[in-house]
């Protein structure tokens, strides 16, 4: 198993460069010259050759990216166009907002959505499955950030109960999260509940009835394992479009997080911002990525021998 | 020997959809001795599973519903009794062994914790030491390695699930086992090694068994009296040597031997039984197998027939009303079909 994570982990490195080169070029190829946005309209046309010459942006393309990584292995991501502020230090002081809000996305997504969904398989066709499953419809239909601006009306200026913006206290991160929740929320419920139906229409689940098990333990001894494992693959599925989500919701609960920094970072074509901001994306999501795995072994363990014989 | 143990009385059970109700046991009466073994055998469709699982109370919620009857095991009406009664009774008192193997143990846990269960839900008096102790016994008992208690159904073949979830039924000595083809998933060898270690552990824990099959030679191996059920009903019932060796017997266990192929004789074809069984859900008049019945006569298609009782045999039908005799018209001998 370990020797499985470790070449998982190798083989990170590669998916990392190949996404930085794509990155790169994306920029490379879009509209607009970085040094005339630093130095403003009014800048002679010797300034902007100097500062070009002076920040090496004048070398071929192959060079530049070449001198990228070679600076990025050793941690240095280069200095913001913008602020001239450490690129290293501008991630790390957002990386916990994100972090957080990703986090606690997932939470809410996953702790309300698994048991929902098992509710609804087990007493399906009831009230309670009809009212989940429309929820689920409802909340796959709406789009984050307009949840996100419905939540701010009623909440903070209606009630007055959540602050709208900000991150300064843990009561912040709640409509964020929520609104994050919402989408991935209602793929987990319908994806739980479908595998449920199907695992407990098994043989197993007879044999364990017929054991004298009851309800409750079947449910969760014997029936909600075997269901995990597609949901656990949505959940990991989903952590990448909810990283993406993360940047909207940023933007729409002003929360300086990666998302918001990123954005901004495009606007003012800010490359080693850029850079850097979706090297990190993308090495989350690979992390997660591998986590699920791993977890697969543990779910199923007829995976779990798969990996040993490799 | 002849203590009751199971009783059941005028068993209805229906299986009712939005589209259709499916008559699947019809007025079903039977009794189980104590530490006896009664074959159940019928075709696809009979109606011995859902006999089966009316006796565990585990039909399927939305459909199988029992509409009249009563199921008494000792003291307990089990159609009547509470779920939280039933869960006692399950795996305790009465404990079932599925058609197949590979899909009847859940994938995720170990056999060992999968036989221990049961002892966790009826054995609470016992330590975790105890329990561990019991799952090594009872594996050895059927035949597997203690060892390989740790592993997962996934790495042990068909052969030796079976013995596996014939473990978990016999892991607390219930008072009957009901096997619902145990066999009929397993390849021939196999079969008979599963057979045999049934018979055995049968008879060293002296637990009745209601042995379901379609293979009469299953039958003639393990039963002490056999029940030959149709269309939902049991049309003649009696111990193995009256229906393998006696003389008279309803017209479908005679279409029943005379299907086997003799071993014996150069046929080319087989000697099937002609038609199809009745549509469960448009039930029948008068005797269920009359429009397959070689010898049906016009009191088959109206009227019901009684049980035509002999000592130890029971026939429902009416070539045998009024003390008529048909052997020379059912010779058992020429079909060959007893081994």
């Amino acid at each position: 198993m370990l020797r499985y994570i470790a070449k998982r982990i190798l083989m990170m490195i590669p998916v990392i460069l190949g996404i930085s080169l794509i990155v790169f070029s994306i920029i490379e190829l879009s509209p607009g010259d970085p040094v005339s946005l630093m130095l403003g309209d009014g800048a002679s046309a010797q300034a902007v050759a100097e500062l070009r010459e002076q920040m090496g942006l004048n070398d071929n393309f192959f060079v530049r990216y070449a001198r990228y990584i070679g600076h990025a292995v050793t941690g240095d991501f280069g200095i913001s166009y913008r602020n001239k502020v450490q690129v290293v230090n501008e991630i790390a002081s957002r990386f916990p907002t994100t972090l957080t809000l990703t986090f606690w996305g997932v939470a809410i997504s996953v702790l309300i959505g698994i048991p929902v969904g098992v509710i609804s398989a087990i007493r399906q066709y009831t009230f309670i499955d009809a009212a989940s499953l429309f929820s689920a419809l409802i909340l796959t239909s709406m789009p984050a950030f307009w949840l996100g601006l419905l939540l701010i009306l009623l909440f903070s200026l209606k009630l007055g109960l959540l602050p709208a913006t900000g991150v300064a206290t843990m009561q912040h991160f709640l409509m964020p999260s929520v609104t994050l929740a919402a989408a991935s929320m209602a793929t987990i419920i319908r994806m739980t509940r479908s595998t449920m139906l199907e695992v407990i229409r098994q043989d197993y689940i007879r044999t364990a009835k017929a054991k004298g098990a009851s309800a409750f333990r079947i449910v969760y001894k014997h029936a909600l394992r075997n269901a995990l494992l597609p949901v656990v693959t949505v959940i990991g599925l989903n952590f990448g479009t909810q990283l993406g989500g993360a940047i909207v919701i940023e933007s729409v609960f002003a929360m300086p997080g990666i998302g918001t920094l990123m954005v901004a970072a495009v606007r003012t074509k800010d490359t080693p911002i850029v850079m850097a901001a979706v090297l990190f994306v993308a090495l989350l999501a690979s992390i997660t990525n591998l986590i699920v795995d791993v977890l697969y072994a543990y779910i199923d363990p007829r995976l779990k021998s798969q990996f040993v014989k490799k | 020997m002849t203590e009751k143990l199971l009783e059941i009385k005028d068993l209805s059970v229906i299986y009712k959809t939005d589209e259709e109700t499916v008559y699947a046991v019809n007025d079903l009466n039977l009794t189980l001795n104590k530490g006896e073994t009664l074959g159940l055998v019928g075709e696809t469709g009979a109606g011995k599973t859902t006999t089966a699982l009316s006796i565990m109370r585990l039909l399927p919620d939305r459909t199988g519903r029992i509409t009249r009857g009563c199921i008494t095991l000792g003291d307990l009406d089990i159609t009547r009794a509470s779920e939280a009664d039933m869960r006692l009774i399950r795996g305790n008192g009465i404990s079932m062994v599925f058609q197949d193997p590979m899909t009847s143990l859940n994938p995720i846990l170990t056999v060992g914790e999968q036989i221990a269960e049961v002892l966790q839900l009826h054995r609470l008096d016992m330590s975790p030491e105890q329990k561990e102790k019991r799952v090594d016994e009872i594996l050895e008992m059927v035949g597997l390695p203690a060892d390989r208690k740790h592993e997962y159904p996934h790495q042990f073949s068909g052969g030796m699930k079976q013995r596996v979830v014939i473990a978990i039924a016999l892991a607390c000595e219930p008072q009957l086992i009901l096997a619902d083809e145990p066999t009929t998933a397993l390849d021939v060898t196999i079969q008979a090694q599963i057979l045999k270690l049934m018979k055995e552990l049968k008879q060293r824990l002296n637990t009745a068994m209601l042995f379901i099959t379609h293979d009469l030679g299953v039958v003639a191996q393990i039963c002490d009296r056999v029940a030959i059920m149709y269309a939902g009903e049991i049309i003649e019932i009696g111990t193995t040597d009256n229906i393998f060796e006696g003389k008279k017997h309803h017209p479908y266990t005679v279409g029943l031997f005379g299907s086997i192929p003799d071993m014996t004789k150069a046929t080319r074809r087989l000697n099937p039984i002609e038609g199809l069984m009745p549509d469960p859900t448009a039930p029948l008049g008068g005797c269920k197998f009359h429009p397959r019945c070689p010898q049906c006569m016009e009191i088959c298609k109206t009227a019901k027939p009684l049980n035509i009782i002999d000592g130890t045999h029971a026939i429902g039908c009416h070539l045998f009303a009024g003390g008529a005799g048909h052997d020379a018209r059912i010779n058992l001998e020429s079909t060959g079909g007893a081994e």
